[in-house]
């Protein structure tokens, strides 16, 4: 947590400087916050950078998130600044509850993302941004009990969006697509790799139209490789994301996370709401 | 996996489903009539626009207006072809950043907004002005 309050006091000490902060990004445009903590859906790291800044300003934001599954709860919380719509460095802290165990695994993710190439609304070709995320467990006690090699672990991702103005019939159409190499059990709650570690090169996309300027709907799917054996399935949702001004978003979703360490079915509901300064 | 396949492929058949036939976008518009109306409320929206209006400071309005009404029209689709200056010309100099380019977007669709031009005729309006970013910005 010390390290969440470090970098809330960071952002609290640009605050006095948020006149310059950026909104000049249109409605809607950078997405919102994933649950590592980067710029993206729900599930899925996004090729935006997160908050408002465009090539001339710095934007930063805060996030907190919850999924609720049948036999699991994470909460996270986390902050994001852009710098230039080039740079954006994120953290995020994990809760994740285990009531049948009165467990609590806890994990904090430090990223960073560069954006390599375009603009999601008026490049030609899609935006490209490269990605980390450092993870790290708190105590790997659960995560070494279940046959994980590594309590932290480093995820990479490449990462391509477009918004694609009025193309279906006349609505705009956004979709995202990114590659991942991880080792991660869980996103890395239950620990890096393991006995049965074979792919770790892992494909997630997602897509959404906009009903208006401020509420899109949209899908997401995130692959996931069975390192422990544990039967870990790929991850999904349907969506709905809601970005009335540049202050604020909300998200909704309805999440199915498949089997997650012997208890299937993990289906249920997500509500992230991120601030943006 | 598969069921994200098929309707990603769904939402490109649909976007491919372009109406060939169907009124032009100048049509939609309300053809010459509605395009008028369109850039005579973006043009109010501009002048009460306190980040925007300097880079009208030496703009003759007639002319912008002329020339936009001519742009627009030829753009959607409508009878005319564009004769007004050259983009890169008129915008080199003139220094807009992004945050200045996107704020007169905003402009645009507040204006479309005033005139209650529908939601997905604007999207197509905008996608036919999105390719001349690059012959206005940071020149």
């Amino acid at each position: 947590m010390s390290m969440l309050k470090f970098f809330l006091g960071f952002i609290a000490c640009l605050l006095p400087f948020s006149n310059f902060a950026g909104q000049g990004k249109l409605l809607a445009t950078p997405g919102v916050s994933q649950v590592e903590g980067s710029a993206g859906g729900g599930l899925v790291p996004w090729a935006q950078l997160a908050g408002y800044a465009t090539d001339d300003e710095f934007a930063i934001n805060g996030f907190c998130s919850r999924a609720d599954v049948s036999d699991y709860t994470l909460d996270v919380c986390g902050a994001q600044i852009n710098l230039f719509n080039r740079v954006e460095f994120s953290y995020a802290e994990q809760h994740f509850d285990v009531p049948a165990l009165n467990t609590k695994i806890e994990q904090s993710i430090t990223g960073a993302k560069i954006r390599l190439y375009g603009d999601i609304v008026y490049s030609q070709w899609p935006q490209l941004s490269l990605g980390v995320q450092h993870k790290s467990l708190r105590d790997g006690a659960v995560a070494t009990l279940v046959g994980a090699e590594k309590t932290s672990g480093t995820d990479i991702y490449l990462a391509a969006s477009k918004l694609h103005l009025g193309a279906l019939a006349g609505y705009n159409w956004f979709w995202n697509m990114t590659t991942r190499y991880s080792e991660a059990n869980q996103l890395g709650l239950l620990g890096y790799g393991g006995a049965n570690s074979r792919q770790k090169l892992l494909f997630e996309g997602s897509t959404a139209i906009f009903l208006s300027r401020d509420i899109a709907v949209g899908i997401e799917y995130r692959q996931k490789s069975n390192n422990l054996g544990l039967g870990e399935e790929d991850w999904r949702d349907v969506f709905v994301a809601w970005m009335p001004n540049k202050y604020v978003s909300v998200t909704a979703a309805w999440l199915d996370l498949g089997s997650i360490a012997g208890a299937d079915d993990q289906t249920g509901w997500y509500l992230s709401v991120t601030g943006y300064w | 996996m598969k069921s994200t396949l098929i309707i990603v492929a769904l939402l490109l058949m649909l976007g491919g489903c372009k109406s060939t036939g169907g009124p032009t976008l100048y049509q939609q518009l309300d053809g010459k009539a509605g395009i008028e109306r369109l850039i005579d409320s973006f043009i109010n929206q501009i002048a009460r626009d306190e980040k925007i209006i300097h880079y009208f400071e030496d703009a003759n309005i007639t002319h912008f207006r002329d020339g936009f009404i001519n742009h627009l029209c030829a753009l959607t689709d409508g009878p005319c072809e564009y004769i007004g200056d050259d983009m890169v010309a008129i915008h080199t100099g003139m220094n807009i950043n992004e945050t200045d380019f996107n704020h007169v977007v905003e402009l645009l669709i507040n204006a479309m907004n005033e005139l209650n031009i529908n939601h997905t005729v604007q999207n197509k309006v905008l996608a036919k002005m999105a390719p001349l970013r690059a012959e206005i910005i940071e020149i």
